[in-house]
Parts: structure tokens; sequence; C-alpha cells
């Protein structure tokens, strides 16, 4: 994290300057295992959103009255709670996503995700911004399983959102599914992403040797 | 569940491999991976937190059990893990400090490494013993060592080939650990149906 310019909008600087997935590249083990469909990538996003949510807003509140050895301890027991809550809540609210996304819930205590944002923004910030920022870096996650989980299930199953998409003669790659069709999904998305930066890079350059003759002819 | 030991290690050695089979520890695997005497080390450490940790937790979830508080679970066992995690950097500050030079930053990481916790819940989920659950934590985190040196040398071999400037890095990375674990999809058959 070496952001020198301080974002005016924490929620959108989660959402897509600072995407945990695709720009910081944290979490990844939900990122890879879970995305095998759109609806358990989308369950899996929000439900780290809110755990990012809650605890944000917990540790920023409490920022002030921790001491600095053991604030790595604490916080990993305020995600803990955090998580355990929203493991009761998915039970309750649908049992099949229950199901699918299964020992991937708890994990989420241990999603370097949530240490990272509370470490490095809900320590220092007061709670409203925090819990801000816990949404834009949760909704910018669920954005990025949301992606891949497109990819996986349109070319491993043929369906999105379990709407079959290609008609019944098509063959499901069923690779896309399995861990390797994660691996290589989240390889693609980077790249493109890779790509757009670089080309807005080099639109930026070329701009600023436009604008440099001028300057110096004044 | 009664599952024999040997099937157990096989299970979750090879065929459901922590690393590139169920997707776990995703963090370390591609951060650290990138020279094999990091990896190595990475691993071992792992390997000794897993075991002690597993075995610690599996005690205390009897416990927890007997109270009828088995929702603070996960509290407990992230507590667990983080105490052995100190644990384990003082002793290798006393012991070796060389080493404690060489891991001390990825140290503290090892308590937020999705495979660590993934080993008591999985041992819990299943109801293994105390043989099963010791077996369990061993050859999982065994596993997860060999992933990383695998990973660690292949990385080390195409550090100095050519490649696009754009996929440099994790991209690269993803793609290797993508071939991989596709080899790994190929221990799937071995489990005999048990």
């Amino acid at each position: 994290m070496s952001t020198t310019t301080t974002p005016p909008n924490p929620f959108l600087n989660g959402l897509w300057r600072q995407n945990p997935t695709f720009v910081q590249i944290l979490g990844m083990c939900p990122t890879l295992a879970i995305t095998n469909s759109v609806r358990n990538a989308i369950a899996m996003g929000l439900a780290t959103a809110f755990v990012l949510v809650i605890s944000n807003g917990l540790i920023a509140a409490i920022r002030k009255h921790v001491p600095k050895q053991v604030r790595i301890a604490t916080y990993i027991a305020i995600i803990a709670t955090a998580v355990t809550v929203t493991d009761y809540l998915v039970k309750a609210i649908s049992i099949p996503v229950y199901k699918a996304l299964g020992p991937f819930i708890p994990l989420i205590v241990a999603n370097c995700l949530v240490l990272e944002r509370a470490e490095a923004f809900a320590a220092k910030k007061p709670v409203i911004p925090s819990m801000m920022d816990g949404a834009g870096m949760g909704l910018g996650f669920a954005f990025g399983l949301t992606c891949l989980g497109t990819v996986r299930e349109v070319l491993g199953a043929g369906t999105f959102l379990s709407v079959p998409l290609f008609g019944p003669n098509f063959e499901p790659w069923v690779l896309f599914l399995l861990p390797p069709g994660g691996f290589i999904s989240l390889a693609i998305w980077l790249l493109v992403f890779a790509s757009f930066r670089e080309r807005k890079q080099r639109k930026l350059q070329a701009g600023l040797t436009e604008i440099q003759p001028a300057e110096v002819r004044s | 569940m009664n599952e024999s030991l040997g099937h157990i290690f096989v299970d979750s050695f090879l065929i459901n491999n922590f690393v590139l089979c169920v997707c776990l520890g995703m963090c370390s695997f591609l951060g650290l991976s990138a020279k094999f005497s990091t990896a190595w080390r990475m691993g071992v450490s792992v390997m000794f937190v897993i075991t002690v940790s597993g075995i610690l937790s599996y005690g205390m979830n009897i416990v927890l059990v007997m109270l009828h508080a088995e929702y603070l679970r996960l509290i407990v066992y992230i507590v667990i893990i983080a105490a052995t995690v100190q644990l384990t950097e003082m002793f290798i500050k006393k012991n070796s400090p060389a080493l404690f030079r060489e891991l001390g930053v990825y140290l503290p990481l090892i308590t937020t490494n999705c495979a660590v916790l993934a080993v008591p819940l999985f041992q819990t989920a299943r109801n293994y013993n105390f043989v099963q659950s010791t077996v369990f934590a061993l050859s999982a985190s065994g596993g997860y060592c060999m992933a990383m040196c695998l990973l660690a040398l292949v990385r080390e071999r195409t550090e100095l080939s050519d490649v696009p400037s754009l996929a440099r890095g994790t991209a690269l990375t993803l793609v290797l650990a993508s071939v991989l674990s596709m080899a790994f999809m190929g221990f799937a058959g071995m489990g005999g149906g048990g």
C-alpha cells in the first residue's frame, strides 16, 4: 500500500482504483475456489463485503484504545466475531448457498483482504469512512469474483446464473469448473486489465509529449 | 466416519492437495514462491504451525463440545493459530537467530494463511479422531510444502526466459500454477472410491 495521494472517496477507491482482486491481488483463496458459478461468486462477495463493513467499523471505533503490541490479535478476534455472525446469517438466509460455499465462509477470517483493510485503513481513520472503505473494497471484491465466475460458468457449464445459454448441443468445457480453470481465467483477466492500463499509460505519455513542445514555445 | 490412515494421507497429500486442488493458502503460494529457499522454509514452518495448531484445536474442540459452546469454535481456532505462530516465532528467535532473520517477515503472515485455518475446520467437519487428525494435519501441510517447492522451482526456471512484458509477474505465475494444478487433477482417480 503506497498511495501517495489520498483519493477523495474511499468507496470508489476500493471499487475500482485499488480493486482487491485485479489491482492488489488479495484474498486469492475464495477468488479461485468459489467462483465456479456466478451465484456462488456473488454470495461469497457479498458475505465478504458484509464482514468488511462490520469489522472495519468496529476496529475504527476502538482504534484509540488498542495497544500497538496486541492490535493484530484484537483485529483477528473482531474479524472472527463478524465472520461467525455472517456464517449464521447465510445459514438462515439460504441453505443451498450455505452448502455450496461450505468451509469458505469461516475461512473469510483468514482472508488477507480483511486484515489488510483493518491495518491499512480502519486503524487510522474514523468510523464512517472506514465503513465506506469496507463497503467499497467488499463490492470491488464481489465485482472481481463475479467477473471470474462469469467466465468460468459460461465456458465450464454453458450457463449464466443457471440459465442455459447455448442450446443442447453445447459441450461444456469442464476444465473451467476445476481449479486449473480458475487459475487460468484469473490470469486472463489480469492480462486484460494490464493491457488496458498499459494503453492508458501510453496515451498519457503521448499526450505529455504533445504538450511539452507547446510549453517550450511559450 | 472411519477412513483408513493411508487413505487420509493420500487424499490430503495428492488427490485433494490443499493448494492445487482445493485452492487454499493462495496468498503465500503466489507471493512467496519466487525463490526456492524461501518457499522451502515457509513450507516447513507452515507444516509445523499446522500440525501443532491442528492437535491443539482437536483438544479445544472437545472442551467446547462439553461446554455446548460450538458457536465459539471459529474464534477459538483462530486464537490457537495466532498463539502457535507467536510461539513458533519466539522458539525460532531463541534457537536460531539466523533463520529468524530470514523468515522474520513471513512468520506473522502464517496467521492469515487459509490453509492453516482450514485444517482444524475440516477435521471437525469430518469427525476425525485424534490419530486421524494428526495424520490429516501432517499430510495436508506436507502437500502445501510440496506445492510451494514445485512452483518455486518452476518459477526459478522461468526467471531467465523471455516473457512478454505484460505477462510478467502474477499472470505468469497463475498460468504456471494452472498447469501444475492440471497435472494434479490426474491424481483424482487414485482414491479408489474409498
